[in-house]
């Protein structure tokens, strides 16, 4: 038997409020959304059949095993259950707090596991500094044109199925840094309406900062001072959906501490991902007295810039950027964890000559999944494959999307399959009619 | 007894080793269906994909006189496929193809593992319909819906599961495939089998095709939502309605808490200062779509209605049905355990069920928000409580066993459309009197002599 049956640890399923897992009545309306029941029809791979395992641990019917680990790790997280649930179960609570179980009692030991994950999580993504670095390293594989010469020469194909995978999904490095772009305070264009931060996330920072520039420049247009410090943390979404609520929640309070809440009209976000995790800090922080009201202004704060743009209202742009037909893919945590999923349409709407197509199955998950791919590449590859196919038959040339690892997955996807679309964010599409009716301004 | 390793080698060859489940993390999500506190573990989940799997399964099954319990989505109501203990789960899931839309003869031809949903828009793909449209419909499974002969919300106008069903593929007991029904609109040849599998709840053989009747698409329809001060007011429009004689394709209500509920949920703007919301629909020709919707408004203003809503595209009428099917399971926000009951009377008897159901809610300190079909008298008082609390569980059992006794009393039905399982088990020789039970049990036994189908289910062979 393993040693840690053996210590005392309380077990989070059991600790848990015993009514967050009675709230599931089993009715079953969440199968058909759900991407790991739709691709196998076992009802150990749906969500009710995890809360069921989940609770037969709370009621000491089932002790937590390597197989119940698997489970969990095969669940994408995406979060569609929860929009499914006629009952609001909060699955994304007891999911993470499962993941968070299986770490503290070592189930799915092993020494490669181990490794990846004390390098990954609780090195890397620690400290943006760190991250950086890697980002450099990356950035100077790219422009010295290694990664052209090694991926031509097929000395790749020695490399494990996995890493090979992890080379070709590497994202070609931005040339800048956030903060090489973003001044740490960018006032608005005419009167200040109000102050907002910014934050510029961690792989956001090192592949996409153009989009933060972009998301700093529209805040700026309509009437928002932006900070955006130099230094940020990241906002421990992948920490806590990997089983690692502890350091999760210390990045919270870094967070907090950078951004006191009650300096910002709003505390801005721009990947789905980020803010689903970001507007949920009360959760992580519950249990600690001195944090737990700065944790639920922060909450009440922190906005998706679509959300946002469509509370205050943005100033439509006048010239178009196209003619351009542009369909849009919805993160999983924008639409099922935030509930977001008009306010986008609505901005690239706003767009002259901007004819937006609506995607098959736009809220089905696309398979990045945080760092799904990496660990569940067959099913990852399947949704891929499936949501590649309806991008085509919409017979657009942009896909919009608003999440770091959606626009990964698709940048990945369409150059491996040779689909000639281009992923945007929808705020950088924004951002580029604003600059266009600045070019015809000037004229 | 557990299920010996000889015959779960033989299983594993018929539905390959992926298919067959017997890991406790397997199994444990087959323990249940969508009633509240009814759990067993099953020995071994099957999963077939074809009709002889099907028929190999139950020639073996037969042999060492295993239990077999069928499921579909496992969305059932009345526990009619939670396993017995160690018996094997034969689970039809993955037999979801739908074979032939037939337009010239207005059928459907499909495997039994084919959501309800997909028929209805295949169906509509053909530009025809496929009426019956249950609470689940968007899981739950064809093979399922006939074995429980569920209802839905359009039971009022156009009937239920039963009405629709042509011809069935059945795998008896012995593994021997049978075939009742075709698609002729006429045929009285024999006894019609067909109608006997329908509402079997598994007992009688193992449904594993379905040929299914599609009729056209009505062109016009409309929706409206009224509210009234009482729910008494809203009984008397119904029967105002039916009497007048009017039948609308939905006539549905639903009480305070539950609307409640359901807003929370949805956020469509339901009126919350209500006690009563009836939702009707009506469809058909598009004169006679707005006569009846107009009569129907002034009736409901004659009984007390204060507010009337009416749809304006289909999009809002899809979402205000939508609404309405999500009752039960946005019920469950109030609670842990959500208890719901089928219980049918008589159209005639409405308003003095709806009294009586709360007056035993206020007699046993029980929240019990009550939705359903007024239109064809099909209630669900739905008990808001917590599986923890034996002791308030003892008095939701109470609660229900008078509701039930009040049904049959006024000339209604324990079961309107959940069917019995286990549920109602208890309550059915009360209802179907000696004469019946014992016809129902020599079925039961001519065509499953040995037991092994969904045993103690319905009653005890």
């Amino acid at each position: 038997m393993n040693a840690v049956f053996n210590t005392k640890r309380q077990s989070r399923l059991k600790q848990l409020d015993y009514s967050v897992l009675q709230q599931c009545m089993h009715c079953g309306l969440c199968l058909a959304t759900c991407p790991t029941y739709d691709a196998t029809l076992l009802e150990r791979h749906s969500p009710r059949g995890r809360i069921a395992l989940m609770r037969a641990i709370a009621d000491d019917c089932l002790t937590p095993s390597p197989a119940f680990g698997q489970e969990m790790y095969f669940c994408l997280g995406c979060l569609a259950c929860q929009t499914a649930c006629p009952a609001g179960v909060n699955y994304a609570e007891l999911f993470e707090n499962a993941r968070a179980e299986i770490e503290e009692l070592h189930l799915l030991n092993s020494p490669q596991r181990n490794f990846i994950r004390q390098l990954a999580i609780r090195w890397l993504f620690d400290d943006m500094g760190r991250l950086q670095l890697l980002g450099l390293a990356l950035r100077l594989y790219q422009q010295l044109g290694l990664q052209t010469a090694i991926r031509r020469s097929g000395i790749l194909k020695l490399l494990p199925r996995r890493l090979q995978r992890l080379e070709a999904m590497t994202p070609a490095v931005a040339d800048t840094f956030s903060s090489d772009i973003i001044p740490p305070i960018t006032p608005p264009f005419g009167p200040r309406k109000y102050r907002v931060a910014m934050l510029t996330g961690c792989v956001q920072d090192l592949v996409f900062s153009q989009i933060n520039r972009d998301t700093v420049e529209v805040l700026a247009r309509n009437g928002c001072e932006v900070a955006t410090p130099p230094q940020q943390h990241c906002c421990g979404s992948l920490h806590a959906h990997n089983g690692e609520l502890e350091l999760a929640r210390q990045l919270a309070m870094r967070n907090i501490e950078q951004f006191p809440p009650e300096q910002f009209d709003a505390i801005i976000s721009n990947a789905g991902g980020c803010g689903s995790h970001l507007k949920h800090y009360s959760r992580l922080l519950n249990n600690e007295p001195l944090w737990r009201e700065r944790a639920a202004l922060w909450d009440r704060k922190v906005k998706d810039i679509h959300e946002w743009l469509n509370e205050i209202g943005w100033q439509p742009p006048n010239s178009g950027i196209g003619p351009l037909v542009v369909t849009y893919h919805e993160s999983c945590h924008l639409a099922h964890g935030q509930k977001i999923t008009t306010q986008p349409r609505k901005i690239l709407q706003s767009i002259p000559n901007l004819r937006l197509v609506e995607l098959p199955e736009s809220q089905w998950c696309c398979g990045s999944a945080g760092i799904y791919n990496l660990i569940q590449p067959e099913l990852a590859d399947e949704l891929l494959e499936r949501k590649l196919r309806h991008i085509q038959e919409t017979g657009a040339v942009i896909v919009a999307t608003a999440n770091t690892g959606c626009m990964l997955q698709l940048i990945t996807g369409a150059r491996l399959h040779k689909i000639p679309v281009r992923i945007v964010h929808p705020i950088s599409l924004l951002a580029e009619a604003y600059r266009a009716d600045g070019a015809s301004a000037r004229i | 007894m557990p299920i010996s390793t000889a015959t779960l080698a033989a299983l594993r060859k018929i539905v390959g080793g992926e298919y067959l489940l017997t890991a406790k993390e397997d199994l444990i999500p087959y323990s249940f269906d969508g009633t509240a506190a009814l759990r067993q573990m099953p020995g071994a989940v099957a999963l077939a994909d074809s009709t002889e799997q099907v028929a190999a399964i139950l020639k073996l099954v037969n042999q060492v006189q295993m239990p077999v319990v069928t499921r579909g989505s496992g969305t059932g109501l009345s526990g009619g496929s939670i396993p017995t203990p160690d018996c094997l789960v034969l689970c039809l899931a993955r037999m979801n193809r739908i074979l032939e839309v037939d337009r010239a003869n207005l059928t459907l031809l499909a495997e039994a593992g084919v959501a309800t949903q997909r028929i209805a828009e295949a169906a509509a793909e053909a530009g025809l319909f496929y009426p019956p449209d249950p609470g689940s419909m968007k899981v739950s499974t064809i093979g399922g819906n006939v074995a429980e002969n569920s209802g839905g919300l359009r039971g009022l106008k156009y009937g239920i599961t039963r009405n629709y069903v042509m011809g069935l593929e059945v795998v008896l007991p012995d593994g021997e495939i049978l075939w009742t029904g075709n698609k002729c609109v006429k045929d009285v040849a024999g006894y019609s089998l067909r109608d006997l599998f329908i509402g079997s709840e598994g007992t009688l053989g193992v449904i594993t095709r379905v040929l299914l009747r599609l009729i056209p698409r009505p062109a016009a329809q409309k929706t409206l939502l009224a509210s009234f001060p009482s729910m008494e007011q809203a009984a008397a429009a119904v029967s105002a309605i039916i009497a007048a004689p009017i039948v609308p394709c939905t006539l549905e209500f639903l009480d305070r808490t539950t609307i409640q509920c359901v807003e929370d949920y949805m956020k469509i703007g339901l009126p919350l200062d209500c006690e009563a919301l009836l939702l009707m629909e009506t469809d058909g020709h598009p004169a006679a779509v707005a006569d009846e919707a107009a009569q129907m408004e002034s009736l409901c203003r004659n009984h007390g209605c204060t507010a009337v809503r009416v749809a304006a595209n289909a999009e809002e009428a899809a979402q205000l049905a939508a609404a309405r099917r999500t009752a039960f399971s946005a019920l469950a926000r109030l609670q842990p355990t959500t208890i719901l009951e089928d219980v049918t009377v008589p159209r005639s008897e409405l308003s003095k069920m709806v009294r009586f159901i709360q007056s035993v809610a206020a007699k046993y300190k029980l929240r019990i928000g009550t939705f359903g079909h007024f239109g064809d008298g099909n209630l669900h008082p739905t008990c808001l409580t917590n599986e923890r609390r034996p002791e308030e569980m003892h008095r939701v059992e109470e609660a229900f066993s008078e509701i039930f006794d009040m049904a049959i009393r006024l000339g209604g039905t324990i079961t309107g459309e959940h069917g019995v399982g286990i549920a109602k088990k208890k309550y059915l020789p009360k209802f179907a009197g000696d004469v019946q039970m014992r016809v129902l049990r020599e079925v039961r036994r001519s065509l499953d002599p040995k037991n092994i189908l969904n045993p103690g289910k319905m009653f005890d062979a």
